[in-house]
């Protein structure tokens, strides 16, 4: 009843309170984020901090021509493509495996949990006893015959840190499916057994479906750790590893140091733009697929 | 069938118990690994690391669980004879603690805005945080460092502290679990005549606890193991925390790395074990991209 008679009056104090609220973290998130990142465009538009000259697209074109930066972004490309997926495809497998009954379940959980406890210096200092050229992994191949392999110095590289990035990343994702799959109505499932539906038919039909929420949640909880990996990736091999390791991050900071910071802004402003038209198709695919299930 | 159930049933236990062992093993390593003397750790993995101390070097890297003989060797010399890995351990504490407490404080006070109060513009600045939230690291590296100059706390510890109290990370998630909160409860208190401030400490938070300690628990972790923000933002090396350091003596003193990655570890063991339970159910609560 209020309501309505004092709309405005209402709506202003509304606001008054939101912002009240809201204000700390906004404020904060002003000063250190957005003010600097509008400094950020504007430096990928001049040509120098020094002359102040707009140039427009010059150093968007420097970029897209420097090999370094295209060697960087389609590594990057190709780790994310690669890492993402199998993230979601194992993590799932977990939880459906924890779904059975099967003794030691909560440990398990927790088993699978505990990489995220382990200091990143000593997932690395493993990794190297693991994966470098007279490291156990050899050791363990050279009882078949295989010959020495300098791991992280070859065209396997990537798919260490990938084992590296799924033994980090699965347990978390695990949880998050394993949640979901909790939330599936019991009675469909059930309809399902009574209609004599096979295992396949019901993970396909039904299973995936209620799943598509959190599939897209992993998705993108799993791009933003394929972008962290990025520091063990750096504490295993430095500024400039072999090739295929060679990431935009590894990009930025290199530019970084040598004080590039047209070419810098730059390639942040592309990777911005870039993650914010992927975050816009995901949540559009949500509201899509959301629709799906509801209806 | 019965029969059949029971055989997939253990086949499925066997592929968990792979799969336990495989996430164990470099968390049972790093521990045992702690308390091999320092003459056992040169001959087990001397040929990678090539320490140049002298004595006994296996020929082949000797990958082992079960130290020769126990000793705190390692323990000793790290803790008690210089007293340098105190600082860092100390300067990771003076970095970690106060941002958990103030992203957290910051964020539920927000993350309650973002709830109670919903429209057009108010959904675009979350959305805008979900972007802010995803950016790698090295996008924010510049801004950062461009901030922490004008203001003049380049070198110093606030300007890791400042920016990290306000990453939106655990306003995104706080905001997903309080929106879950039946609106009833809002509307009750807000009948027996509370006020805003009121609503949000006594019934608001209380609702949330789970959701504030695993959110705690992942900005911990995050932190704990930060590299990147410190070599950038303190060039002072007496003022890097743990997690640099650690991982800048890995070549050097393996045995000495062993053991103060323990060290490292136990803090997060402990609210790991502490509040696991709270840790999954605020993972599982975060389920969906928006709220």
């Amino acid at each position: 009843m209020k309501k309505k008679r004092h709309p405005i009056k209402h709506r202003l104090k509304d606001f008054g309170l939101s912002l009240c609220f809201l204000s700390p973290s906004l404020l904060g998130v002003g000063v250190f984020f957005i003010v600097p990142f509008a400094v950020v465009v504007y430096y990928s538009l001049i040509d120098g901090v020094a002359s102040r000259h707009f140039v427009l697209l010059d150093n968007f074109k420097r970029l897209f021509a420097n090999s370094a930066f295209r060697l960087a972004a389609r590594n990057t490309l190709h780790f994310s493509l690669l890492a993402v997926p199998l993230a979601m495809a194992l993590a799932l497998l977990l939880a459906l495996l924890l779904e059975a009954r099967i003794p030691l379940k909560s440990q398990f959980r927790t088993f699978f949990l505990s990489p995220m406890m382990v200091p990143v210096a000593s997932v690395v200092l493993i990794w190297q006893v693991l994966f470098n050229a007279n490291g156990t992994v050899n050791e363990l191949l050279a009882v078949f015959g295989v010959r020495a392999v300098d791991w992280l110095q070859s065209d396997y590289s990537q798919i260490v840190v990938l084992l590296l990035f799924l033994w980090k990343n699965l347990g978390y994702n695990m949880i998050l499916f394993m949640s979901g799959l909790a939330n599936i109505p019991r009675e469909l499932l059930e309809v399902a057994d009574v209609e004599g539906a096979s295992e396949w038919y019901k993970f396909f039909a039904i299973k995936l479906r209620y799943l598509s929420p959190t599939v897209l949640f992993v998705t993108i909880l799993s791009l933003i750790n394929s972008f962290k990996i990025f520091r063990e990736v750096y504490l295993l091999s430095g500024a400039y590893p072999y090739e295929t390791l060679y990431t935009l991050q590894h990009f930025m900071n290199n530019t970084f140091e040598s004080l590039d910071y047209q070419k810098l802004s730059a390639a942040a402003v592309v990777m911005a733009a870039v993650m914010v038209v992927l975050i816009a198709l995901l949540f559009k695919a949500e509201d899509w697929f959301g629709k799906d299930v509801e209806g | 069938m019965k029969k059949k159930h029971y055989f997939s049933r253990g086949a499925i236990f066997l592929l968990c118990l792979v799969f336990a062992v495989l996430f164990l093993l470099p968390t049972v390593l790093t521990i045992t690994n702690s308390f091999m003397s320092e003459s056992e750790i040169v001959s087990n993995y001397g040929m990678i690391f090539s320490t140049t101390t002298g004595g006994y070097v296996s020929r082949h890297v000797n990958l082992k669980f079960i130290p020769d003989k126990v000793t705190l060797e390692q323990y000793l010399s790290g803790l008690i004879k210089s007293p340098e890995y105190l600082i860092k351990f100390w300067n990771s504490v003076a970095l970690v603690v106060p941002i958990v407490i103030l992203q957290v404080a910051i964020a539920s006070v927000a993350a309650y805005s973002f709830t109670r109060w919903r429209s057009k513009l108010r959904d675009a600045i979350f959305f805008f945080y979900v972007i802010l939230m995803l950016m790698p690291y090295q996008v924010t590296l510049v801004p950062n460092y461009l901030v922490s100059d004008w203001l003049g706390i380049l070198n110093t510890r606030w300007s890791i502290i400042l920016p990290g109290m306000f990453a939106p990370f655990s306003v995104f998630l706080l905001t997903k679990f309080m929106r879950r909160i039946p609106y009833a409860l809002i509307e009750a208190a807000k009948v027996d005549g509370a006020d805003e401030w009121q609503i949000f400490t006594r019934v608001c938070l209380p609702q949330c606890r789970a959701a504030l300690y695993s959110i705690a628990l992942l900005v911990f972790i995050d932190y704990w193991n930060m590299v990147e923000q410190p070599l950038v933002l303190l060039k002072d090396a007496d003022s890097q925390p743990l997690s640099v350091f650690l991982s800048s003596i890995n070549s050097g003193e393996i045995g000495l790395a062993f053991a103060m990655a323990t060290v490292y570890m136990v803090p997060c063991l402990l609210l790991f074990l502490h509040g696991e339970e709270y840790l999954v159910e605020g993972i599982a609560n975060s389920g969906s991209v928006k709220g």
